[in-house]
């Protein structure tokens, strides 16, 4: 995946280190290696592969990851911004 | 263990009904013989004289069985249903016009248990969607595995999908798991979930429901081998998303489809607008400058719905509007080629534009088919695509009607 790179600096991911208890749960449902642990902390090590699917935050126990995870297709999107109450696309 | 028609020997999956029967051809002779209602629904008795009269024994009026469904396991829970683990020539058939786009949003399993081989209470259980094609991928790769599927209802979306929709859910596993009376079939507490299933599902909320753990299986069933070698162990390759040209192939059709309605209600406007020009509104002129548009229009279409997706990666830029541009710089090259000096510049000029703008835009949807982008940066970059887009098309518009003065 390393060839397919998206929009830089755009990902709503957030991870608050102070947070973590090290589980590791973020590196093994990460579809994307966003996530390493090192000395028993979860790091950023790729924060531009991220594609906010969400399943980090919803998997960490300690509530240290936030993102604001969606549909990325843009029929959707527009469909959000005529603010219709609508069904996912894909 | 070894699939057998002959003999009562224990499957494992508690005691089976036994029909008992003559039986002329056992594998194992010293063995005492009787059919049981585990033999294939296809075999012919193998034992006795053979008696086709008779239906088959998991006959039952206003149920049909399905194509995919190998015998049935009688446990002291419940019957249940064995699937073959070869796909048949319907199911392929069924995934081709599922591609297509058609029946699409029907393409479903019941929701339930089903076994693969002849699981026991120590067997692991695979949780899956019940998009056939989910299910159907699945079962193949549980091939020469004892192990139960746990089908949960995902209106017939894929599992990374139906994450995303929270229909793959923690919920929905939850209650399926107490439905089915997962605790009484298994001994253990565990059970592999799919890991692009994780965007629904708390890992932590399904053993706080029903005691089950969950353990993270591969992005790729094919995988399910190796990762049932590796004592239910994903290894970081097993955990990776791929996106390769055959991945990205397969999606054509169905992106093909999505737009065809649409499309032909636009080459419809299109026609009519060409026919404005010197006498207002001229029938020759609709025929001869609509086509020509539409051939245009057409060559956007293939750009953004067959070029983008195949060589994505090839082509530059990475907002994928901008990859759409260079996609039918590509695919109306040769039209260019072909009606440069034949037809007014500012006719060209329009016509390109609307294919620049097509491609632009259906790649740009192509991006909720990717597994990569995510939707902050799709947002960013239609606010600053769109626009654009439109712009050419209300250009193109101008300059192609006043070309026919």
């Amino acid at each position: 995946m390393k060839k397919f790179r998206y929009l830089k600096n755009v990902a709503t991911l957030k991870l608050d280190q102070e947070k973590c208890n090290g589980c590791g749960n973020c590196t093994r449902v990460c579809p994307h290696t966003v996530f390493k642990l090192e000395n028993k902390k979860a790091e950023m090590i790729d924060f531009d592969a991220c594609m906010e699917c969400g399943a980090c935050a919803l998997n960490c126990p300690e509530e240290a990851l936030t993102v604001t995870p969606g549909v990325g297709c843009a029929a959707y999107i527009i469909q959000t911004w005529t603010g219709k109450e609508v069904g996912a696309c894909c | 263990m070894k699939e057998d028609n002959c003999g009562t020997q224990n499957c494992g999956c508690g005691p089976m009904v036994t029909i008992p029967m003559e039986n002329s051809a056992c594998r194992e002779p010293n063995q005492t013989c009787g059919g049981t209602a585990d033999m294939d629904l296809n075999d012919e008795a193998c034992c006795g004289p053979s008696n086709h009269t008779v239906s088959n024994p998991f006959e039952k009026p206003g149920y049909k069985i399905l194509p995919y469904v190998k015998r049935f396991h009688h446990t002291d829970n419940g019957t249940y249903p064995v699937i073959y683990n070869d796909l048949k020539f319907k199911d392929k058939a069924g995934t081709v016009f599922t591609r297509f786009g058609y029946n699409r949003s029907h393409y479903k399993v019941s929701p339930g248990l089903y076994c693969s081989g002849a699981p026991d209470e120590n067997s692991d259980v695979f949780v899956s969607a019940n998009y056939k094609i989910s299910f159907d991928h699945l079962r193949r790769s549980l091939k020469g595995l004892d192990a139960w599927i746990l089908v949960i209802d995902t209106m017939g979306v894929n599992v990374w999908c139906a994450a995303g929709k929270k229909t793959f859910s923690t919920g929905e596993i939850s209650t399926r798991i107490k439905n089915v009376g997962l605790d009484k079939i298994v001994k253990h507490r565990k059970i592999v979930v799919p890991q692009l299933g994780a965007p629904g599902v708390s890992a932590r909320e399904v053993k706080k429901n029903t005691g089950f753990k969950v353990v993270w299986g591969p992005v790729y069933t094919k995988d399910i081998p190796k990762f049932v070698e590796n004592k239910l162990k994903t290894d970081n390759d097993m955990r990776k998303v791929t996106f390769s040209m055959a991945e990205r192939t397969v999606l054509v059709p169905v992106e093909v489809m999505l737009v065809m309605k649409i499309s032909l209600i636009i080459i419809l406007a299109l026609f009519v607008i060409s026919g404005f020009g010197p006498g207002i509104f001229g029938i020759d002129r609709m025929v001869d400058r609509g086509s020509l548009i539409s051939l245009f229009f057409l060559s956007g279409i293939f750009a953004g719905a067959v070029v983008t997706p195949v060589f994505l990666p090839f082509l530059p830029g990475k907002p994928f509007a901008l990859k759409g541009i260079f996609a039918a710089l590509i695919s109306t090259a040769p039209l260019v080629y072909f009606y440069h000096g034949k037809i007014a510049i500012t006719g060209l000029i329009a016509m390109l534009l609307v294919a620049f703008a097509i491609s632009s835009y259906l790649a740009m949807n192509f991006t909720g088919a990717t597994p990569y982008t995510s939707p902050s940066g799709v947002e960013k970059e239609m606010r600053k695509a769109i626009p654009v887009q439109l712009t050419s098309v209300i250009i193109a518009l101008f300059l192609w009607v006043f070309a026919a003065f």
